[in-house]
């Protein structure tokens, strides 16, 4: 992907803190309030037609941050650029319309159809939303994006409730779903992770196949970085409602700097039994979101931590051409291992 | 190898359901010995949870074991009352369940299910002797001592799974079946676990049977590995012979569908169709429909394992009488 290529998404230092409920005593007692900063300055561009991942722990904010971008939760701070344009405070009309343009794939196929409602209907409905087809032309449609995303044949499939289909079916389904409005840029939220390992590639190859026939731009939400790496183009790792090392799929594998990011790929299993594994030497849990340690959040679980480390937040800054990383270590390239 | 420790023998398991009968365990035969790690790996519906809950009698109903038999130490596990069964889990095999949640009692201080599990077994034991024994255990796994009186709930994920696999090795048992232990959690909380394991294993002999759908993960971590399909054998064999000359269509599909993190470039292959219903198999062999290299006689017969090498066993017809290699 050249540096050149026009951005379709912007993200900056977007913000979305969630109020932690206190109970009615606890309210009468105390004023201040607590919230789980679940993304915390975040910022990133994703160019047209690349796959961008966020990866990290369960936690780290990378399904709220698909969530912000698309609009189904409101960001507390930061703001959204969609095609140069800013929607961060858009409502109704002009909400709807910018939602034929993004969608949504979710994790899991099994909650993400109603259970009462047939494929066809389902897929179809988005159409129905948008006023763009009914009747047979609506029907027409279904038939033919279930059968390009390898329901065939979809005369077969559209009668069904989602019960009657397996997990690998069901996900193509929602695959359909979301390309009937022909989208161009897509969040796709642990699209596999339910899915059994044989299914899984295939599902993958899928999407990539979409993506070059309809022109589309991903942003790949996973845990999984061994998918990641076969994915994407370019991958931001986050850690507790933060990017800590973005990059090209390329550096991130082969350089990479932030020591979380070191931890996440010596934790990854590695189907080889002649490798000689070594342990993971990150200390305890990942902290509460409700109480991020001061200074750089990865301190206390950090090896190479320092006592600067827990007053200073780092930033994040480029450490190699279109590689950056947020980590006191890269400032001092001679101590960085 | 000397007397192994479990040996499997032929072991069936059905499920009688509305809609019919089925066997989710067919002809599975296996044995293990001390401080070895056996990977039992497939995808859901496979067979590979029933196949572990059947080796201490816990088939949930409408399950039953119908054919086979299991020997621990020598002794027969089937044919063993219901109360000398019950004294032999926990004792000497044990299980750790996937999920951590479901699994502790969420009204129960940590320490009280260690307390719980030592005297069912151990009666004479007093409480203040079983809570120091448990903080000792929960030391063991990397949970500091104070933890014993909290409860379920005020611990995170990986350190709930830490408390099941020190529940599971609180009497010290011989064999350890771990049904997905990692699944719930991240990768990193995985493979501390994971570590955690390999070195129990180590310091205390036990026998440790992985059952995972993760294939990476039973490559790097057990010493033999068993690719279960459609609830059956479909190969058996050492981890590096498997990984370097898989035999099953099946394995090598699965070989080529994973993604590996060390590999740049890599090009998956995915394998094609779906497992199939267990209640409508398809005629001959269960894998089929979905093989590369199907060929006449698989759709009529049912293929048998086949010794295919030293230690190895595999359930396709390439290998009938020493076959090419696919």
């Amino acid at each position: 992907m050249s540096a050149e290529s026009a951005e379709i998404l912007r993200v900056e230092h977007l913000q979305k803190y969630f109020p932690v409920e206190k109970s009615f005593l606890e309210k009468m007692l105390t004023r201040n309030r607590h919230f789980v900063k679940a993304v915390d300055d975040v910022s990133f561009i994703v160019r047209r037609g690349e796959i961008f991942t966020l990866a990290g722990e369960s936690g780290c904010g990378k399904t709220t941050t698909g969530k912000l971008v698309l609009k189904l939760v409101s960001p507390t701070g930061g703001k959204i650029f969609f095609d140069g344009a800013d929607i961060t405070s858009l409502k109704g009309k002009q909400l709807r319309e910018l939602r034929r343009k993004m969608q949504m794939i979710f994790q899991d196929p099994y909650a993400s159809f109603n259970p009462r409602m047939k494929i066809g209907d389902a897929v179809g409905q988005p159409l129905e939303v948008h006023g763009l087809a009914k009747g047979a032309e609506k029907r027409k449609k279904v038939l033919e994006i279930l059968e390009r995303v390898g329901l065939c044949p979809g005369q077969k499939f559209v009668d069904l409730f989602p019960h009657q289909m397996s997990g690998g079916q069901r996900q193509r389904a929602a695959i359909a779903r979301s390309l009937i409005l022909q989208p161009e840029f897509i969040v796709a939220d642990e699209p596999v992770s339910m899915i059994d390992v044989s299914l899984r590639t295939a599902i993958i190859d899928l999407m990539l196949d979409l993506r070059k026939d309809f022109g589309l731009t991903y942003l790949f939400i996973t845990h999984d970085l061994a998918i990641a790496k076969y994915i994407s183009d370019r991958i931001a790792v986050m850690y507790l409602g933060k990017i800590v090392e973005l990059g090209d799929k390329d550096a991130i594998f082969s350089n990479p700097v932030h020591p979380y990011t070191k931890a996440l790929l010596a934790a990854i299993p590695v189907p080889n039994p002649e490798r000689k594994r070594k342990t993971t030497e990150l200390i305890g849990d990942v902290p509460s979101a409700i109480n991020i340690p001061s200074g750089c959040r990865f301190h206390t679980r950090c090896r190479y931590a320092e006592k600067s480390c827990s007053e200073k937040e780092p930033a994040l800054v480029e450490v190699e051409p279109n590689h950056f990383a947020a980590c006191i270590l890269t400032e001092k390239p001679d101590t960085a291992e | 190898m000397t007397q192994p420790l479990l040996i499997v023998d032929g072991l069936s398991v059905e499920y009688q359901t509305r809609a019919g009968r089925t066997r989710a365990v067919n002809d599975v035969s296996f044995s293990l010995g001390k401080s070895e790690t056996l990977g039992i790996v497939g995808e859901s519906g496979s067979g590979k949870s029933t196949l572990g809950l059947s080796l201490i009698g816990l088939v949930p109903f409408p399950g039953k074991i119908v054919e086979g038999k299991v020997f621990l130490d020598g002794e027969e596990v089937l044919k063993l009352k219901k109360n000398e069964l019950r004294n032999l889990r926990g004792t000497r095999v044990c299980y750790i369940f996937q999920d951590p949640m479901t699994s502790l009692n969420p009204v129960k201080k940590i320490g009280d299910h260690f307390v719980e599990v030592i005297r069912t077994h151990q009666p004479t034991v007093t409480k203040v002797e079983a809570l120091e024994r448990a903080s000792k255990l929960l030391k063991d796994v990397g949970i500091q001592a104070e933890r014993i009186s909290d409860y379920p709930h005020q611990l995170s994920g990986g350190m709930r799974q830490r408390v099941m696999i020190a529940l599971a090795i609180a009497l010290n048992p011989s064999v350890v079946v771990a049904d997905e232990p990692t699944t719930a959690l991240d990768v990193i909380v995985q493979a501390k676990i994971l570590d955690l394991l390999n070195s129990l294993r180590d310091s205390y002999g036990m026998a440790l049977i992985l059952i995972t759908h993760d294939l990476s993960i039973v490559l790097e971590r057990s010493d033999r590995i068993m690719v279960m399909y459609a609830g059956q054998v479909a190969e058996y064999a050492p981890s590096r012979v498997l990984y370097e000359q898989p035999q099953h269509p099946y394995t090598i599909g699965l070989l080529q569908s994973i993604p590996n993190i060390e590999l740049t470039d890599q090009k998956l292959e995915a394998i094609t169709g779906q497992p199939p219903d267990l209640l409508n198999l398809p005629g001959g062999c269960r894998f089929w429909p979905r093989c590369k290299f199907a060929f006449d006689r698989c759709h009529k017969e049912d293929p048998p394992l086949y010794k295919s090498g030293k230690d190895r066993v595999v359930r396709c017809f390439l290998f009938d009488e020493g076959g090419a290699k696919p």
